[in-house]
């Protein structure tokens, strides 16, 4: 069945209203629900697909600061809207636009004003953290047979590490 | 290697102390289980990740989990270490989730295990759907313990593991549903007098438009059995953990309240009709030979409403708790030695649930009638 108020999405929500005494039933898609206040929570009943779906306009277009793939795992921007799953952590901040507007909507804010974590090592500088990332990367990429991508990696690493 | 963890030691009891202790309000709530999710910096989310970076997840925790102070002496087990049955134990024990145990493609997945301390019911799952998630389970409304004994975990285990996590976004999760505290409380209440006198869906949409939700006994999309519903915080992001924590907290009480004045409407209003739905529930555990799960739930709620009401005065309400742990299909496969069918599943089910009110009966014979609740945990035969 199709939302009944937007009409292009399937709707899997079933919201009874009652107004001035009479009660309407309506079948919402995840997303009109959510707008109309009534939000189910969880990655099977809230399909972030479905929500960047419905974002994509506003947000997926070519005014997104986002980027189009994330640089440390490979997942595409398209992926993340057809999907709604994020590679990996680092996608937070390639996709951050796209991500705010799905917060928004999911959680009604996009700070997080919770725990604040401290790195487990507060001596590790940016570039060390970045030859971790690439060390793994590239033996991710080896294991997988990516050669491109290994020779690729493995360049970065050099430029870091200042060796030819 | 420290002798504070066991790898793979024989499932027994584990995981079930919070069945013992009596604990605030749980005439009405059930028990209360906080959890965080955490990833590690560096590795791609745990479906998105190779099976050497899942190993290295899973060794890095190990190497670090057998020496937190919080959790004491830690079993561990591999989930391609178990078999079927013993799966379903942790399962049913709510100690595992069912992504931990099975992939989408009914495989057990690689590297993903539970490692269990023995003192504050705190648990960790590796390589479930975030590479952490740290949890703990306790009897009756219990949330603000359960929260700062797992907040003390997280920060013991966040010094020795490197957390994902964002200043703007906060902990990064695997689903974005999950982000920023990582934080997912909820309480297990029992809510007859509400669904008897037909108030239940104004409760659960009052909840609802205050940011909570509810689900079955066994998590998301789980049908209603038993009258038991699990009420946690909907959102993780914008709001600090405490304030989710306070919030639920008050919520939770204000529906304690409302159940407690549907209960004694029913007292008022039918006494008969309860004392009758609650007696005829106790004597059909008491004498079928055939219980299917669902048929037990429910009677199961008739008599520990009779038992917070004081129509009965034995059991506790913790052996009720138990029985709902204890009668589950794994629990009686793993007490008969042998897996078993739903036909036989049933019939050991009901021969379960005798014996336990057979034992209780003659222990008040034995003692008088007078003596009142026994307040003891039946051990299963």
């Amino acid at each position: 069945m199709d939302c009944n108020n937007c009409g292009d999405q399937h709707a899997e929500v079933t919201l009874t209203e009652i107004e001035n005494d009479e009660m309407k039933t309506l079948h919402l898609c995840s997303t009109c629900a959510a707008l109309k206040g009534v939000t189910v929570e969880g990655p099977s009943s809230t399909p972030i697909a479905d929500l960047l779906a419905h974002l994509g306009g506003v947000s997926g277009g070519a005014s997104s600061s986002d980027a189009e793939e994330c640089e440390y795992c490979g997942t595409e921007s398209s992926k993340f809207r057809q999907t709604g799953r994020l590679g990996c952590p680092q996608c937070y901040a390639q996709f951050p636009e796209q991500l705010r507007a799905v917060l928004r909507q999911v959680h009604g804010a996009a700070q997080h004003i919770g725990k604040i974590y401290l790195s487990s090592d507060l001596s590790a500088t940016k570039p060390e953290l970045e030859l971790a990332s690439l060390k793994r990367r590239l033996e991710r990429a080896v294991e997988l047979e990516d050669f491109e991508l290994a020779a690729n990696l493995r360049d970065k690493m050099n430029l870091i590490q200042g060796t030819p | 290697m420290n002798d504070l963890l066991r790898v793979h030691p024989e499932i027994r009891h584990q995981g079930l102390d919070w069945l013992k202790e009596p604990s605030p309000d749980d005439d009405i709530v059930v028990s209360t289980r906080v959890r965080l999710a955490r990833n590690i910096q560096g590795f791609p989310f745990a479906f998105n990740a190779t099976q050497a970076e899942r190993a290295s997840i899973l060794d890095q925790t190990r190497e670090v989990i057998g020496g937190l102070e919080m959790m004491g002496r830690v079993d561990l087990w591999e989930m391609s270490g178990l078999d079927s049955r013993e799966r379903e134990l942790l399962l049913e024990r709510h100690l595992v989730s069912r992504e931990l145990t099975m992939t989408p493609e009914g495989e057990v997945p690689n590297s993903s295990a539970l490692a269990l301390g023995n003192l504050r019911a705190l648990g960790v799952m590796i390589n479930e759907e975030d590479h952490l998630r740290l949890h703990t389970i306790r009897g009756g409304r219990q949330l603000l313990g359960a929260w700062n004994d797992l907040d003390q975990l997280d920060e013991e285990l966040g010094v020795r593991l490197p957390y994902a996590f964002h200043h703007e976004f906060g902990f990064l999760t695997s689903c974005p549903t999950n982000v920023g505290t990582g934080l997912r409380a909820s309480v297990l209440i029992h809510l007859p007098g509400l669904v008897l006198t037909k108030q239940i869906h104004r409760v659960l949409d009052g909840m609802g438009q205050l940011g909570l939700t509810y689900r079955g006994l066994y998590g998301e999309g789980s049908r209603i059995v038993g009258n038991l519903f699990q009420v946690s915080n909907q959102t993780t992001l914008g709001k600090t953990e405490e304030d989710l924590i306070d919030h639920l907290e008050i919520l939770v009480k204000r529906v304690i309240g409302y159940e407690k004045q549907a209960r004694s409407v029913l007292l008022r209003e039918a006494p008969n009709i309860l004392e009758d739905k609650v007696w005829r529930a106790y004597g059909i555990l008491s004498h079928a030979h055939s219980l299917p799960f669902e048929e037990m739930m429910n009677l199961l709620s008739g008599v520990r409403l009779g038992i917070s009401l004081k129509l009965i005065k034995s059991p506790s309400v913790g052996v009720i708790s138990e029985m709902m742990i204890r009668a589950q299909t794994a629990h009686l496969q793993s007490e008969a030695g042998r897996r078993l069918d739903e036909i036989d599943a049933d019939v050991f089910r009901a021969r379960y649930v005798r014996d336990v009110l057979r034992t209780i009966d003659e222990s008040l014979e034995e003692k008088g009638p007078e003596t009142g609740p026994t307040g003891s945990i039946a051990e299963a035969t």
